[in-house]
């Protein structure tokens, strides 16, 4: 099981601040296995866009990687100088981001951003890439995609912008998409037709996704697996049906509850009290401790690591943990 | 008599969206109005929640703003509780606004930075000159516990809590004038959902011990679901479908109504065929002719490119459609 596309080990991100280092990404590790669809949910704070920004070499300074690899196909990608990490972002790694407009550059038209792109990363002609270019806004679904390709991005619509986003993001075919929030920014009935639109491309390619976001319902619908994000700790990783249904970590079973559904009535919502730590105040061992209804001697003490579940999962929580055999019970509810 | 605290009639707001006068002489163009609450009626019984639910610039926020006052109606009526209010001023009015409160989306803006927040609970109640002295720190400490705070803060300042902390704050503010009815706009958007939840029940106990009315507004189907009695839903400034809460979603009548049930993703993993959701909302300031929706709609005939429907009664409420006009009721 070493084939993974992507590997994220023990990565940890710090913010040197005034008053000390802040560590907002602490000891997290993941794998995304080719093709596949990994979602990253948290709350807000949780982690999520500075584990993709960590991933594609994009940390805002002062924040670093102070510890931890990341490898892609086993090659390290998070000690390359800046000019090597440019040729994997775009040509090995896309990305869609919650604000088209952060993608795109206003004063250059879509195909000038398109070719321009191509053109870097594949030994084509101008008008190869040109061709390359049309039949992919044609693809995202861009209609007359021939004649708007020559317009500016204040031209299109919000939803539409997106779609020459994801065009240009899959333009140099990457083996790997990165997309934070790619529809936080759109309407609701717009939402479905671009998240559609990342998975299916996405597969007919064989790219995988690492599909970041807060809204769990996108998240069941899209992802293959879901890590669960707390604090800049990995609570919970697993295959989305069962962490959705059967979720381990107390976090996560409480995060599940707290979302009404479309289908499900419950007089009340389950309650998780509190609200997550901020980064100079997360407690000692298990950082959910304060709002844990199950919390224990050790988990003041002692911060638990994921452990293996079997069938794909881990759960970093010492409920599950075998020296706690002797209270085991109380942890299959 | 009825038994409707809120009763809004063929509510209209226009915005003038022009440009300024000189550059319209100059590239020689018409004044620009956008239409974004367009012939809205809508009751609310005491007791309940109403809820609008809408995607982004479908008018919820200017119809939650003409229901406090806090915006004029181009067009239309508000009635409280048997009393007119579109049009009243003075004291009458004065003697109205204490009987209702707003809560907004963002508990950031909306709480004085440089207030103690014991002021500004008490501020209500200042306003209407309801209590005095010792009386009134009192009530905000009770207030303060109610919304599940502790007395002791309302020494401190809004910066020193938490999103949903600040709105339960303003959750406070807004009672402190024991109102009876609650206008929420967006109360939770801002706030991650394990937070949303605390709030979300917070204000169904405070319904169930007080007995308020909540107009509640939200762009989240699920949770417009789980807090309200019944349903509006708002396209482009128009009300195209009122049903009784859970059948909105078991029989949607209206075609926006099922394309939006289609679009939302849900948690509950019901393995549920979506059908693809055509196009993307038209701008408001050139609305598409006869019904809004015709340029998505699945259902749309030659008829519903020229007029608007009307309303028509159905089994769980009532739409605006004229593929709803032809079935037999
Ligand atoms: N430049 C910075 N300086 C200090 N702290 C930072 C900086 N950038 C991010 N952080 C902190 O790192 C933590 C993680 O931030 P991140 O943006 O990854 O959260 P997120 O999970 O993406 O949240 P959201 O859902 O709000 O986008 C947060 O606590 C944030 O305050
Ligand atoms: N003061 C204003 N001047 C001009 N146009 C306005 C004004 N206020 C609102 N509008 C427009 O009216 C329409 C309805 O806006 P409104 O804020 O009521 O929508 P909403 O349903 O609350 O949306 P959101 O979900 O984004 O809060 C939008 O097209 C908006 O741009
Ligand atoms: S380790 Fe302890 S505090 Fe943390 S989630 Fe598990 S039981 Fe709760
Ligand atoms: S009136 Fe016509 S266009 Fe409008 S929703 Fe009904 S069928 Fe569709
Ligand atoms: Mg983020
Ligand atoms: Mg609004």
């Amino acid at each position: 099981m070493t084939d993974a596309l992507l590997s994220v080990r023990n990565l940890r991100v710090e913010f040197p601040t005034r008053r000390g280092i802040l560590t907002a990404i602490d000891d997290v590790s993941f794998d995304i296995m080719p093709g596949e669809v990994l979602g990253v949910v948290g709350e807000s704070g949780a982690g999520k866009s500075l584990t993709g920004a960590a991933i594609i070499g994009l940390l805002e300074p002062p924040g670093r990687i102070a510890g931890g690899e990341i490898l892609l196909k086993g090659q390290r990608i998070d000690n390359l100088d800046p000019e090597a990490m440019r040729k994997i972002r775009g040509k090995r790694i896309g990305m869609v981001f919650q604000d088209p407009l952060t993608s795109l550059n206003p004063l250059y038209t879509v195909a000038q951003q398109l070719t321009e792109t191509i053109r870097t990363h594949m030994d084509v002609t101008e008008a190869e890439a040109r061709q390359r270019a049309i039949a992919l806004l044609d693809r995202v679904g861009i209609p007359a995609a021939a004649r708007r390709i020559d317009d500016y991005p204040h031209h299109f619509s919000g939803g539409m912008r997106q779609r020459v986003v994801i065009a240009l993001a899959l333009c140099a075919e990457p083996e790997l998409v990165i997309a934070d929030e790619p529809t936080t920014a759109l309407d609701v009935s717009v939402q479905s037709q671009i998240i559609d639109l990342i998975k299916e491309i996405c597969a007919e390619r064989g790219a995988a996704v690492m599909l970041i976001t807060h809204d769990m319902g996108v998240i069941a619908e899209t992802a293959d697996r879901v890590a669960v994000l707390y604090a800049g700790r990995l609570a919970e990783i697993g295959p989305v049906r069962e962490v959705i249904t059967a979720a381990e970590h107390p976090y996560t079973a409480g995060l599940m509850g707290s979302i009404p559904t479309l289908t499900q009535d419950n007089a009340r919502l389950v309650q998780i009290p509190g609200a997550m730590p901020r980064l100079n105040a997360i407690p000692q061992g298990c950082a959910f401790n304060p709002r844990c209804e199950r919390a224990f001697e050790r988990c003041f003490k002692d911060r638990p690591d994921p452990l293996d579940r079997g069938g794909g999962r881990k759960v970093a929580c010492w409920l599950y943990d075998a020296v706690n055999a002797g209270t085991k019970e109380t942890a299959d509810v | 008599m009825s038994d409707a605290l809120l009763k809004v009639e063929h509510l209209t707001r226009y915005f003038d969206v022009s440009k300024p006068w000189l550059n319209r002489v100059l590239e020689r163009e018409e004044k620009q109005f956008l239409t974004a609450v367009a012939d809205v009626s809508f009751e609310i019984k005491r007791g309940e929640t109403f809820a609008l639910v809408g995607e982004s610039g479908s008018g919820k926020s200017t119809i939650a703003k003409m229901v406090v006052g806090l915006l004029g109606a181009s067009e239309g009526v508000i009635d409280f509780d048997g009393h007119r209010m579109t049009g009243t001023a003075g004291a009458e009015m004065r003697a109205l606004r204490r009987r209702f409160q707003m809560i907004f989306q963002d508990p950031f803006a909306s709480l004085n930075p440089r207030w103690r927040v014991g002021d500004i609970i008490a501020e209500p109640i200042h306003t209407f000159g309801l209590m005095k002295g010792a009386e009134v720190s009192n009530r905000v400490g009770e207030l303060l516990d109610t919304v599940g705070l502790s007395a002791k803060d309302a020494e401190k300042f809004p910066h020193e809590f938490s999103g949903g902390q600040r709105q339960r704050i303003a959750i406070a503010r807004a009672l402190s004038s024991k109102p009876e009815f609650i206008v929420c706009d967006e109360p939770t958007s801002a706030l991650d959902v394990s937070v949303q939840a605390q709030i979300l029940n917070l204000m169904k106990d405070l319904q169930d011990e007080m007995g308020l009315t909540y107009l509640f507004i939200s762009h989240d189907l699920s949770v417009v679901r789980h807090m309200a009695n019944r349903i509006g839903v708002l396209y482009l400034g128009r009300l195209v479908e009122v049903a009784d809460g859970k059948r909105l979603f078991t029989e949607p009548q209206h075609p926006y109504t099922r394309m939006l049930l289609d679009a939302v993703p849900d948690l509950a993993l019901s393995g549920r065929r979506r059908k693809p959701v055509e196009g993307e909302i038209p701008n408001p300031i050139n609305p598409p002719s006869g019904c809004a929706f015709h340029p998505r709609c699945p259902l749309a005939m030659p008829r519903c490119k020229a007029e608007a429907p009307h309303r028509v009664d159905t089994a769980t409420g009532y739409a605006a459609c004229f593929a709803l006009e032809t079935q037999p009721a």
